[in-house]
């Protein structure tokens, strides 16, 4: 208990830093945080215009569509902001800056998150957050408490889920040494499929987001739910099933460690 | 005290011919070549020793270090660091030792020096009366005071390496590893840094293991050296002993390494 409580105090402490250290370049920060936020106003230029010349795609209309993507994209970019240090971690093995953390008497989770936190994301978060509001309008949606714990569980699963998929990736480049791009298939690739609910592509495609990388879950059969097609209260837990995903990626990573300690490369 | 019994470590490295041909074979077909960067080593370090650990490139220094510190595991051979297995129980083993990498920096580079300082004693989980202990005394002894508040960015490389050394020394660990403390360093800044080592190592009694290619270092520092060479200890002994006539150090270490044919 007592090293949990030191663990979110050092987390905090982290973050802290982090963001002074953001501070030091206001302008470079507002720009960038600006460039995050109309490249994903493009995505949404796109579903527009897609919605001009179709009313519906599988029977979802454009702000249950906008509402679908808004969701997926505010949970990527919070993956994002908070799981930066995996995603960027073959930059630190290259440049021995693992070896620092193994002298460290902190475990390797809590020095990888807090090396690195992309806070410029938070343009991209807005974007999503403008979409997620218009969606809401618009899907003609009757919110009540359930619905509201869904959403929650929405973002939390799928955050989780975007954050294993960059521990994965950072578990990978023990054994290649390299940035996989092969990884970006599912991490930004799923941003840019995520835009539309996963049943549009087809039951084996839904089958995989179901049971491999368990997008759907957080995606598909939660919307399912918000929009009524489906009564059944376990849909609102639903997205919470998605977290199994940190667990063969957090074995994966630990695994590299170990693989690392024997080889020092 | 450190005792180091019968270690050794390999590792095994992709080896190709040059050229772009090669390359793409080397893309399906790898050839690995074993390096055997630690053979058979062996010594003893006593509590509040001074030692300088030399060789050429490649001898083996860092593997060997890298093993005390708890980085890497060995393949073999048996490791105490006053009663701990460093790779068995890596966090418990960290909290009681310093490590300087010289050519990589610790601190954070875009604030105050001071800020890396207080993260660090949320790492370590220093207590507060312990840190501004160990701070006052530490900015005494390296004159560290003006350098505290300004950014990282903006120190010279000589006042940055003097930071780098406080930190890793405000958990007031028993032992210290300098990996090429003074690398890069001005001569105003290499007699600093040598005069707090040896001051560090006086007053506290911290064992302190170095290794450096200055061989001023090592006559200034080091009562002991130990010669590594092709992953073996070729000598160990002090450094007067070493020394013949009026030879400079790094001559007579040359002399060494090619006696012992290591480079």
């Amino acid at each position: 208990m007592k090293k949990i409580i030191s663990d979110i105090k050092l987390y905090k402490h982290y973050i802290s830093i982090n963001l002074r250290c953001m501070m030091q370049y206001k302008t470079s920060f507002f720009l960038s945080a600006m460039g995050q936020f109309l490249t994903s106003f493009n995505v949404f230029l796109g579903i527009f215009f897609l919605f001009q010349r179709f009313s519906k795609v599988e029977g979802f209309t454009y702000s249950q569509v906008l509402l679908c993507f808004s969701i997926l994209l505010l949970e990527f970019s919070l993956a994002e902001t908070f799981a930066r240090g995996f995603d960027t971690f073959s930059e630190m093995v290259r440049q021995g800056e693992f070896d620092r953390i193994l002298v460290r008497p902190r475990g390797e989770i809590i020095q990888v998150l807090g090396s690195n936190f992309e806070l410029t994301r938070i343009g991209r978060m807005l974007q999503a957050l403008v979409m997620f509001f218009y969606g809401i309008l618009n899907s003609g949606i009757d919110w009540d408490l359930m619905k509201i714990l869904t959403v929650f569980c929405m973002i939390l699963g799928g955050t989780s889920l975007f954050a294993g998929l960059f521990i994965l990736q950072a578990g990978l480049c023990f054994f290649t040494l390299e940035g996989l791009e092969i990884m970006n298939i599912f991490t930004d690739g799923a941003r840019e499929f995520g835009k539309y609910p996963m049943a549009v592509y087809g039951r084996n495609m839904l089958f995989f987001t179901t049971f491999f990388i368990p997008y759907s879950l957080v995606q598909y059969y939660p919307l399912l739910y918000l929009l009524g097609r489906r009564a059944s209260p376990v849909y609102t837990i639903l997205p919470l099933a998605a977290m199994w995903f940190l667990l063969p990626s957090l074995a994966l990573w630990k695994l590299g460690v170990r693989r690392y300690t024997s080889s020092g490369s | 005290m450190i005792t180091v019994n019968h270690l050794c470590k390999s590792y095994r490295i992709a080896k190709r011919n040059p050229g772009f041909t090669a390359a793409c074979k080397a893309l399906f077909h790898r050839e690995y070549e074993i390096i055997h960067a630690l053979k058979d080593v062996s010594f003893t370090i006593g509590d509040g020793e001074m030692v300088g650990y030399i060789g050429p490139n490649g001898a083996g220094k860092s593997s060997t270090i890298k093993i005390l510190s708890g980085i890497l595991t060995p393949d073999a051979g048996t490791v105490y660091v006053d009663g701990r297995v460093p790779w068995k129980n890596r966090i418990e083993h960290v909290r009681q030792i310093g490590v300087v990498f010289g050519q990589r920096s610790q601190l954070w580079w875009d604030v105050p020096v001071m800020d890396s300082f207080e993260l660090l004693k949320d790492i370590y989980s220093i207590s507060t009366p312990q840190y501004n202990k160990s701070l006052e005394e530490l900015t005494a002894l390296l004159h560290l005071d003006e350098l505290l508040r300004s950014p990282v960015r903006q120190l010279s490389l000589g006042q940055r390496m003097k930071c780098e050394i406080a930190a890793s020394l405000l958990h007031n660990p028993r032992i210290l590893f300098l990996d090429e403390p003074t690398i890069g360093l001005d001569a105003v800044s290499k007699l600093a840094v040598r005069e707090f080592i040896l001051e560090l190592n006086q007053k506290k009694g911290t064992t302190v293991i170095l290794t450096t290619h200055d061989m001023q270092d090592i006559e200034a520092l080091a009562s002991r050296i130990i010669l590594i060479g092709k992953g073996q200890i070729l000598m160990d002994g002090n450094i007067d002993s070493i020394k013949k006539g009026s030879a400079t150090i790094d001559e007579t270490v040359a002399e060494l390494y090619h006696s012992y044919e290591v480079v």
